[in-house]
């Protein structure tokens, strides 16, 4: 069996959020970049579970972006994909980074494809999705947990308020949400592999965007917190009712 | 032209986000000088009629059992029909669960832009562009769609509906209804609680609480104020509570009216998830937890103390 596993460059969880060029940028200076959390710790994580059943598995790692994602890339692999392919581009639109996966998946005829639940710096919950329908597969979001018997994949997915099961024959598009797996360390093992297995950098295809950044903005800085005192927590509570008239 | 907003369902009812969706497509409608439509797909047991007080004007109804449970594909496929019927060029759904599932396929198969989880009204005088929020609720897009339809996924809890008059036309829609690939077989639901996602106020607890025997006090308060129940990562890791209750960066993401955080330091992964709330009120014993700069109010002060006091004051409140 062959999986695809999506795997995306975000800013580390306590990078420092500003913007640059007026606002039209993310200002990178000095961030960290880290495999976006989903990716690494449920995506990639329960591919390398099923692959520890099933020998036979391949995992190949995707990733739509510029050199600078090469040492996140050599980082999942070091966890445990078998082969990476970068599609050079770098684009903010997910048309086009769909797109661009939706191509090289075509090629490498995969039964899983494996995204995170969305990126945490651009939200948008959309790739998956997305590569989805450009490859008339079905998709099931959000799942957090993931069983394969024969063709059939059972997957437990979110719903508001709880949880739904679903079956589907593969190959199918799966966005990996907390439950799937649990994260990982690459061991000493793992890293040293990592240096030798391929990491194939691909020229993107044109596609039009459909989207652009116009501009970012930060939200306004709250007015400061009132306190009270913890011998009047009645008084908490009058405020909640009267001031903020929450209830 | 029209804007066609899409009303998701479970076991029958309209949920309360798609309300919000109605209500902002018929803004946005107003806005841009035309109709807004909507299509219900599945059996329902609520009044279709009524989405006119959302400032609806005719509701497409695909009543076939087929589409009671999401298959992302085959909803993708009815809704870009019902658009095309209804000569959409806005498309307006909840990101809620299933918005998630069906957006993004919507976009590609449109070759229409998609912003995913806005946060307001579309910016019309130039161009179409929407804002919405990014790096997880530390700062916002404004996101220009190019192509001549444009799809819009909307935030829950971000819009306030806004309620009229008007009754909506209800009329059966026709689709070409493929059997489901995806097969649902199971649903669990939590029962009698308020599910998160839709909560407009959240009781939370974290690791200062201690332990699981000490979630008593959360929710109780939540069941007095009619909330839903959060925790932090480090609480649901430790199993004291259920994994769907995390919220944060790895977690949920909410936009509540109140996020009450007891015993919780404030994390930046945690706020991640919850800084969007409109108010937020922290108890933490410690004056220097990082959560009181995000905070509306708070009390310094032993959640173990400070909690029953509040209850107490909220029971009275409420004459209970
Ligand atoms: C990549 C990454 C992703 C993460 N994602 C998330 C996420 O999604 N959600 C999340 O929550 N965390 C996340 N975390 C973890 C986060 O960094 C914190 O470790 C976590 O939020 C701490 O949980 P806590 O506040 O409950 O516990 P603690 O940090 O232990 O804080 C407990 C707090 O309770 C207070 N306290 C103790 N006793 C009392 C008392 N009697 N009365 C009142 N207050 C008391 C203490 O002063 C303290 O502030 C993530 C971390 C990483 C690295
Ligand atoms: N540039 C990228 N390259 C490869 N995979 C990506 C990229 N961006 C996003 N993804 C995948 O798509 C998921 C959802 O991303 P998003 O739609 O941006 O929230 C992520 O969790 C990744 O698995």
């Amino acid at each position: 069996m062959k999986i695809l596993v999506c795997i995306s460059k975000t800013p580390d969880t306590t990078a420092k959020i500003a913007f640059a060029d007026n606002n039209t940028k993310f200002a990178a200076d000095g961030v960290q970049w880290i495999i976006n959390p989903y990716d690494e710790w449920y995506a990639l994580v329960r591919a390398i579970e099923l692959k520890e059943k099933d020998p036979s598995t391949i995992i190949h790692l995707i990733n739509v972006g510029g050199a600078d994602a090469d040492p996140i890339i050599r980082k999942a692999l070091a966890l445990g994909g078998d082969e990476a392919i970068r599609v050079n581009t770098d684009s903010t639109d997910s048309f086009t980074i769909a797109s661009q996966i939706a191509n090289v998946a075509r090629e490498g005829g995969y039964e899983l494809i494996f995204t995170g639940k969305e990126t945490i710096d651009y939200n948008g919950s959309s790739i998956g999705g997305m590569v989805a329908e450009l490859l008339d597969m079905p998709f099931v979001s959000l799942a957090t947990k993931f069983e394969l018997a024969g063709n059939m994949a059972t997957i437990t997915r979110e719903i508001e308020g709880g949880e739904e099961v679903a079956e589907v024959n593969i190959p199918v598009v799966v966005s990996c949400q907390k439950g799937m797996a649990e994260q990982r360390i690459p061991n000493m093992k793992g890293i040293m592999g990592a240096r030798t297995k391929p990491l194939k950098v691909v020229e993107p295809a044109a596609v039009e965007a459909l989207t652009s950044i116009e501009r970012f903005e930060l939200p306004p800085a709250k007015a400061g917190v009132k306190l009270v005192s913890p011998d009047n927590p009645e008084e908490l509570v009058r405020l909640l009712h009267e001031e903020a008239k929450l209830f | 032209m029209s804007v066609l907003i899409y009303i998701d369902q479970a076991e029958g009812q309209i949920k309360k986000s798609s309300f919000e969706a109605a209500s902002y497509g018929a803004k946005l409608a107003e806005q841009t000088g035309t109709t807004a439509e909507a299509l219900v797909l599945g059996n329902v047991s609520d009044d279709l009629s009524a989405l006119g007080k959302y400032g609806i004007k005719k509701v497409h109804h695909v009543a076939d059992a087929q589409l009671d449970h999401l298959d992302a594909q085959l909803f993708i496929k009815v809704i870009a029909e019902a658009a095309a019927a209804s000569q959409a060029d806005i498309i307006v759904l909840s990101a809620n669960v299933n918005g998630k599932a069906i957006a993004p396929g919507l976009s590609a198969r449109l070759k229409s832009g998609l912003v995913a989880g806005a946060v307001a009204l579309p910016d019309t005088s130039n161009g179409f562009v929407v804002k919405k929020g990014v790096f997880s609720g530390k700062a916002f897009a404004n996101i220009r769609i190019n192509s001549p339809i444009k799809i819009i996924s909307l935030t829950p809890n971000a819009f306030t509906p806004v309620l009229g008059e008007g009754v909506a036309e209800v009329a059966p829609f026709t689709a070409t209804i493929e059997a489901p690939k995806v097969k649902v077989t199971a649903t669990n639901k939590v029962k009698g609680q308020i599910p998160l996602s839709e909560a407009e106020l959240v009781i939370s607890g974290g690791r200062g609480l201690k332990g699981p025997e000490n979630w008593g006090m959360i929710e109780e308060l939540a069941q007095l104020l009619g909330a839903a129940t959060a925790c932090s990562r480090a609480v649901a890791d430790a199993h004291w509570r259920p994994h769907h209750e995390h919220v944060g960066q790895t977690g949920g993401s909410i936009a509540p009216n109140l996020y009450f955080a007891v015993g919780i330091s404030g994390a930046i992964q945690h706020l991640a998830g919850v800084n969007r709330s409109k108010t937020i009120v922290v108890i933490n014993k410690d004056p220097e937890a990082p959560f009181f700069k995000a905070a509306d109010y708070g009390i310094v002060g032993d959640a173990f103390e400070v909690m029953p006091k509040i209850i107490e004051a909220v029971k009275k409140l409420k004459g209970k």
